[in-house]
C-alpha cells in the first residue's frame, strides 16, 4: 500500500548495499579486526552487589610472564561531574568513569573493578585471579520501593535529590524528582463518572542485541591512537574517552564497526576506554569483547519501574483527568528514561487535565542504558493497560474509546508545545479495518490493543557525496548503520540525483573522513541524515549544472536539469551525470557536494498494536496467535525495513510482556544472565508478524519522513497484557506475564 | 512579546511557569531570562531542548523568535 | 599447555592447524583461520550465531573442540556462495530484507542450509522449529521465515 507513484526510488524494495557483505560473512563487526601483535584484555568484575573497595594488590597478576599490562579506576585521570547527552539523556562523566572501572565502590555484581592484559585471552582470564581485593561488603538495594524508603542503605553518600522545591539536607537514593502537569486533575477526577486506580511494575530487561560489545584499540604515544568499536555514535565514544583520558580530540580515531544490534544501549562506553589504557601501559594493540554473561551482568539493560496510574471519564467516554506517578530504576548510578517517561505516558490523547510526577531512583544494578524510547514502554504499558481497563468499565470499543480522546493536530502535550500534524487517528481507522480486529476469537485465546507515542528527534548530521569520474558516487556520512539506514541514504541521493541507487555506495565514515554526526538513536538517521543526504545531493545537482553551462559555454539559467539529465534550453543538446563527470577535469575538477546539518522538525511516530494470545490454563504458558503492528512511517523510504522495524520492535515488546526479566537472588547476583534463561522470544514462539504502513508525512522533511524505528516497542506491552488479562479474566499488572505468574493469577482468581 | 514556558525543573528556579519576554532572537531571549531570574543559570537552560511554535529545535543559538511566539523548554530527549 | 596439530578440510580445502586442546572450534575458525564470518554471540550453544557444519551435521561451534575437527569436513558461512554467484539461499534473504544488523545471518544461512538439504518442502512451522536455534534480535523472524520458504521453494524447482 505505500509504494508510490510520484517517485522513482523512494518507496522501492531495493537490495541493500552492505547485504552482499553481510550474508557472506565479509561484514566486520566488533570483534573481527585483529591488529599485528595484537594482545587481549579482560575485565576482572565485583563478586558483590555492593560493598566498598578497602584495598586493590595487583603485584602478583603484574609478575605473572604472560601478563602486559594491568589498570585500575586509579590509572585514570580524576573527572568532574558534569553533562553531557547521549543516548539515555544526560551521561555524567564522573558517573560513568567509575561505572567503567570501579572506584572506591561496587554498586553492582558483575561492576567492573580491575583489568589485565595478557598474551592469549585465555592467559588474562586466567590472570584475573591473581588480583587480590579487600571488600567491606554492604547491604545491596535492588527494589525501587526499598531504595525509595529514608531509612534505606545509601549507594552514594554525595547524592541529593534533585527537583524538589527544597534543596535536601540528606543524601537520598532517589536522584532526581520530575513532575508535569496540564489543567486541573482534581476537578478532572470530580467531573468522571468511572476511575480506574491501579499499581503496575515492570522488570529490568535487556535489549538482547546478539553482538557483545567488542572493540580493539592502538595507543599511539605521538600520533593519533585508534579504536575500533560496535557503537551507535563514534563521534560520541570519542568525545567519552578523550574526557575520560584527558586525551585531545585530534589524537584519537574511532572507527565504527559493522554493528550487531544496540537498540539504545551501544549509546555509551565500556570496554574502550579500559582497552586504550592497557594498550597505553602494554605498548600494545589490545582487544576486548565481553562475555554473554558479562553483557547481561554489567552492560546496561533497560530500567525496572513501578507506577500507579489513576485514569477518569465520564459514562460518554470522555477522558476528563489522567494522573500517574512513575518510579524508574536507574540502576547504580543517576540517570534513569524517567523524563522522556512522563512525557509520552499520556501523550497519546487529549485530555484537559494531567498529572505525572517521576522519580529516578539508584539500585544495585547495572546502570541502565538506553533500550528503543527509552522510559516509554514501561510508562505506556502502565497508562494503556488503565485506559483499556476503563474502556471495559465504561463498556466501549477500545478502539472507539481511543478515537474519542486522541491525540491530533494542536493537541496541548503535557510537556510543552502543541502537535503538529500526526497519525494516531489513521492508526487507530487503521486498526478498526485490520483482518485481525474483524476475526473472531477461539477458545481460550484472548485480544488486546494499545497505543504509543514517541517524539523522534533530529540533530547534526554531516554528509559528503564525492562524484567520480564514471558518474558513479560515493555518499560518505557519519551515522553507524544499524538496521539497513545506508540503502535509505542510497534511495534518497538517487532519487535527488536522478541517477541509479546502483551509482551510489554509502559509506560510513570514522571520525577523521567525515564531521561529527550525532548518535544513531531517537530514530533520528533517515529523518535527519536523510536530510543533509539530500542537501548534500542537491548541491552535487548545482554544480553539475554549473559545470554543464560550462561545458556548453552558457549561464545556468539555460540548463534544465530533471532525472539526472541536464538540457541546454537553447539547443535542446544533453548530457548525463556521467558526461559531466567525466569531463570534470576540465571544467573545475571533481564535483563533491556537501551538507553539515543540525536537522529540526523531527515528526512524532504513533502506533496501534493488536494482539491476540492463547494462554494454555494447566500451565500458564501465553502464546501470540495473531499480531498486527501499525505505524505512521511519514514516508516509508525503504517500505522493507520500515516493516522489519514494526515487527522486530513488536517482537521485543512480546518477549518483554511474556518472558523476560532479571532474575536476583536476595544478594543481588543475577541468576539468569544467559540466552537460555533470560529467553528472548525464538521463532518457533511467534506467527507472522502483520504490518500496515501509515504514511502522514512530516512536512518538516522533504520526503515527509518521521523516524520508524523505536515506536514499535512501546504498544506490545500493554497489548499482550491485555490480550492475556482478557483470555483468563484477570489483571496483569505486572510484567513479565511469564506462566508461573499466569498460572498463579488463574489459580487466585478461582 | 515571545510567550515562554518553563518545564517543571526551570520553574523550580523562576517560580512562574510562563513569562512574555520581548526578545527577537534566541539569544537576547536567554540574556533576558538570565537578568530577569538570579537563580536560572545558563548551563541550566542549555541542558533543555527548545521549542519555538512547536517546533523542537536542538541548537537554537541563532534562531529568530517570532513576536507572538511561543518558546518552550522543555527536558532534552535523545533516544535508544 | 602443547597444542594440538589437527588436519581438516574447511569449505572444500585442506586445512591444518594448532590448537590448545580445550580451545572451542569457534575460536580456532576466527583466531586462527582468520574466517571471522561465523560468529561469536554466547559460547554457550544458545543463540546459532556461530552455526556451521560439521560432516554434514549442523553444530554451534562453541560447543565443538578444535581437535575434533581432526578428519572432519567443516562447512560455514564463507563456503556457501561459490566464486561467481550467491546462494540462492543469501540471495533470498537480501531479496526479503530478512536481515537489520546482520550477526546472526551467517549463522542463520548456515541453518538454513542444513535445513533445506534435509528437508526441501518444510513448512512454516517445520521452519520455526528447525530455526529455533538461531536468534534473531532485529527482525522478529517474519521476514526470515519468508525468505527461507522462499528459498525452499526456488531450490526445488519452483516458481
Amino acid at each position: 500500500m505505500s509504494e508510490s507513484q510520484e517517485y522513482k526510488y523512494i518507496g522501492q524494495r531495493t537490495i541493500r548495499p552492505d547485504g552482499f557483505d553481510k550474508v557472506t560473512g565479509r561484514a566486520d563487526f566488533g570483534a573481527d579486526l585483529s591488529l599485528p601483535g595484537m594482545i587481549w584484555g579482560k575485565i576482572l568484575r565485583s563478586p558483590h552487589a555492593h560493598a566498598r573497595i578497602k584495598n586493590i594488590d595487583t603485584s602478583k597478576a603484574e609478575a605473572h610472564p604472560d601478563v602486559m599490562a594491568v589498570v585500575t579506576h586509579q590509572d585514570f585521570p580524576a573527572v568532574s561531574a558534569g553533562g553531557f547527552a547521549v543516548g539515555e539523556g544526560q551521561v555524567d562523566f564522573k558517573d560513568l568513569s567509575r561505572n567503567v572501572l570501579a572506584d572506591d565502590k561496587v554498586l553492582y555484581h558483575g561492576h567492573a573493578i580491575a583489568a589485565i592484559a595478557a598474551k592469549s585471552e585465555a592467559a588474562a582470564e586466567a590472570a584475573l585471579s591473581l588480583i587480590e581485593i579487600d571488600f567491606d561488603v554492604l547491604m545491596p538495594v535492588l527494589d525501587i520501593a526499598e531504595a525509595m524508603k529514608p531509612d534505606s542503605p545509601l549507594l552514594h553518600d554525595d547524592l541529593f535529590t534533585q527537583g524538589l522545591a527544597e534543596q535536601p539536607e540528606k543524601a537520598s537514593n532517589i536522584a532526581s524528582r520530575m513532575e508535569l502537569k496540564k489543567g486541573d486533575v482534581d476537578a478532572g477526577f470530580a467531573a468522571a463518572d468511572v476511575v480506574v486506580e491501579r499499581d503496575f511494575s515492570t522488570p529490568t530487561v535487556h535489549q538482547g542485541y546478539i553482538e557483545p560489545h567488542a572493540t580493539t584499540v592502538r595507543y599511539d604515544e605521538d600520533g593519533q591512537s585508534m579504536v575500533w568499536c560496535s557503537t551507535q555514535g563514534h563521534f560520541d565514544v570519542r568525545a567519552i574517552i578523550s574526557t575520560l583520558l584527558s586525551m585531545d580530540l585530534s589524537k584519537l580515531k574511532v572507527v565504527a564497526s559493522e554493528i550487531g544490534g544496540g537498540f539504545g544501549a551501544k549509546t555509551t562506553v565500556y570496554l574502550e576506554p579500559v582497552a586504550l589504557m592497557l594498550s597505553k601501559k602494554s605498548g600494545r594493540p589490545v582487544k576486548m569483547a565481553m562475555t554473554r554473561d558479562e553483557v547481561f551482568r554489567a552492560s546496561g539493560p533497560g530500567s525496572a519501574t513501578r507506577s500507579r496510574v489513576k485514569i477518569g471519564a465520564t459514562k460518554d467516554g470522555t477522558i476528563t483527568a489522567m494522573q500517574a506517578q512513575l518510579n524508574y530504576a536507574a540502576g547504580a548510578f543517576k540517570g534513569s528514561p524517567m523524563g522522556p517517561g512522563c512525557m509520552t505516558a499520556f501523550t497519546p490523547y487529549d485530555v484537559e487535565n494531567m498529572y505525572v510526577e517521576g522519580y529516578d531512583v539508584v539500585v544495585n544494578k547495572p546502570k541502565a542504558a538506553a533500550y528503543r524510547a527509552p522510559g516509554a514502554p514501561q510508562a505506556e504499558f502502565a497508562a494503556e493497560m488503565a485506559v483499556n481497563e476503563l474502556a471495559d468499565k465504561l463498556g466501549i470499543d477500545p478502539i472507539e474509546f481511543r478515537l474519542q480522546n486522541a491525540a491530533k493536530e494542536g493537541t496541548q502535550t503535557i510537556y510543552g508545545p502543541q502537535l503538529k500534524v500526526v497519525g494516531l487517528v489513521e492508526c487507530l481507522e487503521a486498526a478498526k479495518n485490520s483482518p485481525q480486529y474483524k476475526q473472531a476469537l477461539a477458545e481460550n485465546q484472548g485480544r488486546g490493543l494499545a497505543a504509543g507515542f514517541w517524539f523522534n528527534i533530529g540533530g547534526q548530521s554531516s554528509v559528503v557525496i564525492n562524484m567520480k569520474p564514471d558518474g558513479t558516487g560515493t555518499i560518505v556520512e557519519g551515522s553507524p548503520d544499524i538496521g539497513g539506514s545506508r540503502a535509505s541514504m542510497q534511495m534518497m541521493a538517487a532519487e535527488t540525483l536522478g541517477i541509479d541507487t546502483s551509482r551510489l555506495t554509502p559509506v560510513v565514515a570514522d571520525t577523521e573522513h567525515i564531521a561529527y554526526s550525532a548518535t544513531t538513536g531517537g530514530s533520528r538517521t533517515t529523518f535527519a541524515t536523510g536530510m543533509a543526504v539530500i542537501e548534500a545531493a542537491e548541491d552535487v545537482v548545482r554544480q553539475l549544472k554549473e559545470r554543464a553551462a560550462a561545458v556548453w559555454n552558457v549561464t545556468v539559467e539555460q540548463i534544465d536539469w530533471a532525472d539526472g539529465v541536464a538540457t541546454n534550453v537553447a539547443s535542446g543538446d544533453k548530457l548525463s551525470v556521467a558526461d559531466i563527470c567525466e569531463t570534470a577535469d576540465k571544467t573545475g575538477g571533481q564535483v563533491s557536494g556537501r551538507a553539515n546539518i543540525n536537522a529540526r522538525g523531527a515528526g512524532p511516530s504513533f502506533a496501534v498494536h493488536l494482539c491476540d494470545v492463547e494462554v494454555d490454563k494447566e500451565t500458564g504458558k501465553t502464546g501470540v496467535v495473531r499480531y498486527t503492528a501499525i505505524q505512521d512511517a511519514g514516508k516509508a523510504i525503504h517500505p522493507s525495513y520500515v516493516e522489519g522495524q514494526y515487527q522486530g520492535g513488536a517482537v521485543q515488546g512480546i518477549g518483554w510482556a511474556l518472558n523476560e526479566e532479571y532474575v536476583y537472588s536476595e544478594d543481588g547476583v543475577m541468576e539468569n544472565a544467559g540466552f537460555l534463561d533470560y529467553r528472548i522470544p525464538l521463532s518457533s514462539d511467534l506467527p507472522m508478524i502483520e504490518t500496515v504502513i501509515v504514511e502522514v508525512p512530516n512536512s518538516f522533511h522533504p520526503f515527509g519522513v518521521r523516524g520508524v524505528g523505536e515506536t514499535g516497542i512501546i504498544p506490545p506491552l500493554a497489548a499482550v497484557a491485555t490480550a492475556v488479562s482478557d483470555a483468563i479474566g484477570v489483571r496483569m499488572g505486572d510484567l513479565p506475564c511469564s506462566p508461573p505468574k499466569v498460572l498463579k493469577a488463574i489459580q487466585d482468581a478461582s | 512579546m515571545a510567550k515562554v514556558i518553563f518545564s517543571s525543573e526551570l520553574q523550580l528556579l523562576t517560580g512562574e511557569d510562563s513569562v512574555s519576554i520581548a526578545a527577537t532572537n534566541y539569544r537576547d531571549l536567554v540574556a533576558e531570562l538570565l537578568l530577569r531570574y538570579k537563580k536560572l543559570s545558563e548551563g541550566e537552560i542549555l541542558k533543555m531542548a527548545v521549542a519555538i511554535d512547536g517546533e523542537v529545535i536542538p541548537d537554537p543559538l541563532l534562531e529568530p523568535v517570532p513576536s507572538n511566539g511561543e518558546v518552550h523548554f522543555l527536558y532534552r530527549i535523545s533516544g535508544g | 599447555m602443547t597444542k594440538t596439530h589437527v588436519t581438516t578440510t574447511v569449505n572444500g580445502e585442506d586445512t591444518e592447524f594448532l590448537c590448545e586442546p580445550n580451545e572451542t572450534l569457534l575460536s580456532v575458525l576466527r583466531n586462527e583461520l582468520q574466517l571471522t564470518g561465523t560468529k561469536e554471540g554466547c559460547s554457550s550453544g544458545d543463540c546459532g550465531a556461530c552455526s556451521v557444519t560439521m560432516n554434514g551435521r549442523l553444530v554451534c561451534s562453541c560447543l565443538v573442540l578444535g581437535v575434533e575437527a581432526e578428519g572432519a569436513e567443516i562447512g560455514t558461512v564463507e563456503g556457501v556462495s561459490n566464486k561467481e554467484n550467491l546462494h540462492i539461499i543469501q540471495e533470498k534473504f537480501l531479496e526479503h530484507a530478512a536481515l537489520q544488523c546482520g550477526i546472526c545471518t551467517p549463522g542463520l544461512i548456515v541453518s538454513t542450509k542444513a535445513l533445506l538439504e534435509e528437508n526441501p518442502d518444510p513448512t512454516e512451522e517445520e521452519v520455526r522449529y528447525y530455526l529455533a536455534g538461531n536468534l534473531c534480535r532485529c527482525t522478529g523472524y517474519d521476514k526470515i521465515i519468508r525468505a527461507v520458504m522462499d528459498s525452499a521453494e526456488v531450490m526445488r524447482g519452483g516458481a
